[in-house]
């Protein structure tokens, strides 16, 4: 379980974010919504101590990330795994080198035990296949998979993802979804999505937070977005005429 | 006045970082293997063309413009010599990897912010100042010696050639030349010299590489930069270390 408790932060005088609270939980899909420039990837940066927050507190199952020390914090380091908008493999390394970097980096496992754990990590996003090829080889979707790979090769306790399905078709958006939703399960980790995506909230959205300019405008599920009065919500969600339709749809049915 | 004290700071703290305990021996003592090959190894060719020419050139320009009766014929190959071994082949080599081998240090690390690998290795908690500088500091710093003794060896070879095939002066006057007088603590000099250089340029151009802020035009920036920062203090270094080298 991850807590944020007022969380602020701004760039030369601009506030970014402004007294945001919200708990992410354990096993769960917890989503971060909004529009672009609403300080999404930023409360994400201070999530995982890229930026550091001027207010607040972030707590880790009750460990406060922001005051804690450098060793602390690089144990809990080892706990997160990441993935990025833009995958950030390393262009270098092949695909299984890339998956098993943290395990070369943090376990004392032997060589053998190490390409096995990777193997297992990419059999697991259907990419044994390609464990051989570079980055550069793949397509975005299957370089979006092996970030999967990577992040989950340490068990990690706690899973960040920075808009996923950005550059990605609606069905290998869905696939990327749904595997993030199944690894969360399966591991029991508290994966936090940052995403605009509006089939991903209404796919995984288990537990979601709306933020608008930088403030906290809305929480809830999934299925709490089709009752939602709040206006800004229904405008950022319901903004394509085909999800108007489909409110209207489930509003009849409702009644 | 403000932006170089606050550069200078900023490369003080990223070399402290730089040079802090590595995370795992056996992964960075790969990296640094690597960087053998992709900063020294592969500059070999460049360094002996250029070399081989600039010792030619040399001994035609010192033949021409200082014959004359009184002056010994070996004075050719002894002023080829110094210009090589004291200047040339640490210094002005050191001027040219700059271009070659800085410019790559800063573009691959500026490339690796823009692209978010270095965010990448921070969220695992890897030191990425430390993982992505330090072996391309050691492995310049390792093989710059040899491009020392490369350089020299091509300059002096790029002489006899042209003395032989030109047919301006006899390869006896230009040996004789070559050896006269020679001290060998200007060699020492040559490597000590280049390894402060080697230093400089793989620092600095990493600096820029990994202080980019934006997208390909800022990597491109940074390029320049670091292979103008790093001229300008290699040329600033050279005067300071050649007075007390050898003042």
């Amino acid at each position: 379980m991850i807590q944020l408790k007022s969380i602020c932060k701004s760039f030369e005088g601009r506030t970014v974010l402004e007294d945001i609270s919200f708990t992410f939980e354990n096993g769960k899909t917890n989503l971060i919504i909004g529009q672009s420039g609403s300080g999404k990837t930023v409360l994400m940066k201070c999530i995982v101590g890229l930026h550091t927050p001027e207010k607040g507190e972030i707590l880790y199952d009750n460990r406060n990330f922001l005051t804690m020390g450098k060793k602390e914090t690089k144990a809990l380091r080892k706990e997160m795994g990441m993935i990025f908008q833009s995958a950030a493999l390393f262009d270098s390394l092949s695909v299984l080198e890339n998956v098993m970097f943290p395990l070369d980096m943090f376990s004392n496992d032997t060589y053998r035990e190490r390409v096995k754990r990777a193997q297992f990590c990419l059999d697991r996003v259907n990419l044994i296949d390609a464990q051989n090829k570079y980055p550069g080889e793949i397509s975005g979707g299957m370089q979006k998979r092996v970030a999967i790979a990577r992040a989950i090769a340490l068990n990690p306790q706690y899973l960040f993802c920075d808009e996923p399905n950005s550059g990605l078709d609606p069905k290998t958006s869905l696939v990327i979804d749904e595997l993030i939703h199944d690894i969360t399960e399966e591991f029991n980790m508290t994966t936090i999505i940052n995403t605009h995506d509006m089939n991903s909230v209404m796919g995984i959205g288990d537990s979601i937070l709306y933020i608008y300019q930088g403030h906290k405008e809305w929480e809830g599920t999934k299925d709490d977005v089709f009752t939602a009065t709040n206006e800004r919500l229904n405008n950022f969600i319901f903004a394509s005429e085909l999800l108007k339709k489909v409110k209207q749809e489930e509003n009849k049915n409702n009644k | 006045m403000v932006k170089p004290i606050s550069n200078l700071g900023n490369y003080m703290l990223l070399m402290g970082r730089v040079f802090s305990r590595p995370e795992k021996f056996r992964v960075y003592f790969k990296q640094y293997v690597s960087e053998l090959q992709q900063l020294g190894i592969n500059s070999i060719g460049i360094v002996l063309l250029i070399s081989f020419f600039i010792g030619a050139v040399i001994c035609i320009q010192i033949k021409l413009n200082i014959e004359s009766p009184w002056m010994p014929r070996f004075v050719v190959g002894y002023t080829t010599r110094e210009i090589m071994l004291l200047e040339f082949s640490s210094s002005i080599m050191c001027l040219i990897l700059s271009g070659k081998v800085g410019s790559n240090i800063a573009s691959e690390i500026g490339t690796m912010r823009v692209t978010q690998q270095i965010d990448a290795l921070e969220i695992m908690g890897i030191n990425s100042a430390s993982y992505l500088i330090l072996p391309k500091i050691m492995g310049l710093m390792t093989m710059i010696p040899f491009l020392v003794i490369f350089s020299i060896f091509a300059g002096i070879i790029g002489a006899f050639c042209t003395a032989w095939l030109a047919g301006i002066m006899n390869a006896t006057d230009l040996e004789y030349g070559l050896q006269y007088c020679f001290i060998e603590w200007y060699i020492w000099c040559s490597f000590i010299k280049s390894l402060f250089f080697a230093f400089i340029i793989a620092s600095v151009s990493a600096y820029f590489g990994y202080t980019v802020e934006g997208g390909s035009i800022a990597v491109g920036k940074a390029s320049t930069d670091s292979v103008v920062s790093s001229s300008v203090l290699i040329l600033f270094s050279d005067l300071i270390l050649t007075q007390l080298l050898m003042g």
